[in-house]
C-alpha cells in the first residue's frame, strides 16, 4: 500500500519550516507521520510536498519554568507519557498519552502532530482542555496562542491556519491540592477512545472542591468541556458528581455500530464521574 | 522517472546507501531494496505489528514511517539478532516455550520483545502484555508468548 508520490523536503528550523510551507502551500508537516502516513496511504490526503520536520531540535523537550509546563510539539507521546515533569505537574496528560495506540505508536507519534490531525477519538485532546492548556502557533508573521478548548473546530478541523505550525503546548502546573486523571473507554479493534473522560479537582483545605474541570472526548465532533459550576463548594462525592453530571449536554454525538449516540453520552457520564472522583481523591494524596 | 533521494540507514550494523522515491515505507525499503524479508507485512496499518523493527533501539511498525524518517539511523530486524549463529533469548524462549505457531508475527513480535526488554528487564505479566499489545498473533492466544517473554528476561539478567 503505497501513498500517491510526493516531494520530500527535509528542514532543520522553524524558519526553515515556515519557508518551505510558504514555497510549497500544498505541502504538508510530517512529524512522527503516525497519523499522516495512513491518510496518505489510503489516500485521503495526496500533498504533493511532504516538509519533514522530525528532526528540527527548536520543537522537541519538555520543560517545566515557573509553574507552566512547555512541551515541545515534537515530543512524542512516549516521551510525554514518561515524563517526571508531566506525570508531577499534569497526570492526566501523561496518562492520556500511555493510553495512545501502543508502545511503538507513541516512539514516533507527536503530540502537535496529534493535535494537528484533531481526531475527535485521541486521547490527548480533553486532557488539554481540562487542564487548561493553550497551543502556542507560529507562522512567518508572528506568534499566536490558542486556547485548547478553542482548538478544536470540528471533526479533523482545527484554529491552525495554513500558514502556521504548532510549535509547543503550555500546561499550567498542578498546585497544592490539586489532582488529576484521564480515564478511557477504548473501542476493542481500534484501541481508539469511544469516551475519554480527562478530570483536574482542586480542593480547599476542609476538602471541597475550589474547582474542578471535566472534559470529555469521543463523544462529540471536539473535546467538550462541562460546566461543573454546581459542584463548587461541595465535598466531591459520588451521589453529587453523578447529580452534576445527569443532563450533560454534548452537541452532535458520534454514534456507529459499536456505540450509539446515547450509549456513548452514558460512558460520558460514567467515566466522568470516575475521573472527577479519581482526581479528588488525588487532591487529597 | 519518479522523484529519487539517497538516504543512507544502518542496517543490523552495516550501512546502506541507496537512492529511493520518497514515498517508499521503512518496511519496504528492507525487504525490496536490502531484501531483508523477515519483517513481514501485515495489516499495513499500523496496527497488527507484523513489520516490526528497531530504529535507534525504538520498537517501530515500519510500515509506517518512511525510509526517508530513517536516514542517518541505526534499524535492528529480525535478521539482526542472533550472534554468532546463537538466538537472541528471546528467540529461543519463543522456541521453548512455543509461542510460534505460523509464525507471521513472529519477528514483529521478537523485536517488540526485545525493546520491551530493554525499558523494564524484569517485567509483570500486565507489563509484558501491555508492550506487546500492538502486536497481534492470531494463532497462540498470547499465554505463550508471556511466559516466553519471562523466561527471556530471566535467560538476560542471568547473563
Amino acid at each position: 500500500m503505497y501513498p500517491a508520490p510526493f516531494s520530500y523536503v527535509r528542514v532543520a528550523s522553524v524558519a526553515e519550516a515556515l519557508a518551505a510551507l510558504a514555497e510549497h502551500p500544498d505541502g504538508r508537516f510530517l512529524a512522527g507521520g503516525h497519523s499522516l502516513l495512513p491518510a496518505l496511504k489510503l489516500r485521503l490526503a495526496e500533498p504533493a510536498v511532504l516538509i519533514d520536520i522530525g528532526r528540527v531540535a527548536e520543537l522537541q523537550g519538555i520543560t517545566q519554568v515557573g509553574s507552566t509546563l512547555r512541551i515541545g510539539s515534537l515530543a512524542t507521546h512516549d516521551q510525554v507519557a514518561s515524563s517526571d515533569t508531566v506525570c508531577a505537574g499534569a497526570r492526566l496528560l501523561a496518562e492520556a498519552c500511555a493510553k495512545v495506540g501502543d508502545a511503538a505508536v507513541r516512539n514516533w507519534g507527536t503530540l502537535g502532530g496529534n493535535l494537528a490531525h484533531a481526531d475527535p477519538a485521541s486521547d490527548p485532546p480533553p486532557a488539554l482542555v481540562a487542564a487548561g492548556a493553550r497551543l502556542e502557533l507560529q507562522s512567518s508573521v508572528g506568534q499566536r496562542w490558542v486556547a485548547a478548548d478553542q482548538f478544536f473546530s470540528d471533526l479533523f478541523l482545527t484554529a491552525l491556519a495554513s500558514d502556521e505550525i504548532i510549535t509547543a503546548v503550555e500546561v499550567p502546573a498542578a498546585g497544592a491540592r490539586t489532582g488529576s486523571a484521564y480515564l478511557k473507554h477504548p473501542h476493542p479493534a481500534s484501541g481508539y477512545a469511544v469516551c475519554g473522560a480527562a478530570a483536574v479537582v482542586t480542593l480547599d483545605g476542609a476538602g471541597r472542591c475550589e474547582s474542578a474541570r471535566l472534559a470529555i472526548g469521543g463523544v462529540g465532533p471536539v473535546p467538550v468541556a462541562i460546566d461543573l459550576a454546581a459542584l463548587s463548594g461541595e465535598v466531591p462525592e459520588q451521589a453529587g458528581v453523578d447529580a452534576a453530571l445527569a443532563d450533560i449536554e454534548i452537541a452532535d454525538p458520534l454514534s456507529d455500530p459499536y456505540a450509539s449516540a446515547d450509549y456513548r453520552i452514558r460512558l460520558a457520564r460514567v467515566l466522568g464521574r470516575r475521573a472527577m472522583l479519581l482526581a479528588a481523591q488525588r487532591a487529597v494524596a | 522517472m519518479p522523484e529519487s533521494i539517497t538516504i543512507s540507514v544502518t542496517v543490523n550494523s552495516r550501512r546502506y546507501e541507496r537512492a529511493v522515491e520518497p514515498r517508499t515505507l521503512l518496511i519496504h525499503f528492507l525487504r525490496d531494496a536490502l531484501g531483508l524479508t523477515g519483517s513481514h507485512v501485515g495489516c499495513e496499518t499500523s496496527l497488527c505489528g507484523a513489520c516490526t523493527v528497531l530504529v535507534d533501539g525504538a520498537a517501530t511498525k515500519a510500515c509506517t514511517l518512511l525510509a526517508a524518517q530513517a536516514d542517518g539511523r541505526a534499524v535492528t530486524t529480525i535478521e539482526g539478532l542472533a550472534q554468532d549463529g546463537a538466538l537472541h533469548p528471546v528467540q529461543e524462549q519463543l522456541w521453548h516455550h512455543h509461542g510460534v505457531q505460523c509464525g507471521y508475527c513472529t519477528s514483529g513480535m521478537v523485536l517488540a520483545a526485545v525493546a520491551l526488554l530493554e525499558r523494564e528487564p524484569s517485567p509483570t505479566d500486565a507489563q509484558i502484555r501491555a508492550g506487546l499489545k500492538g502486536n497481534l498473533c492470531r494463532c497462540t492466544g498470547y499465554a505463550n508468548i508471556v511466559d516466553a517473554v519471562h523466561a527471556a528476561a530471566a535467560a538476560l539478567a542471568a547473563r
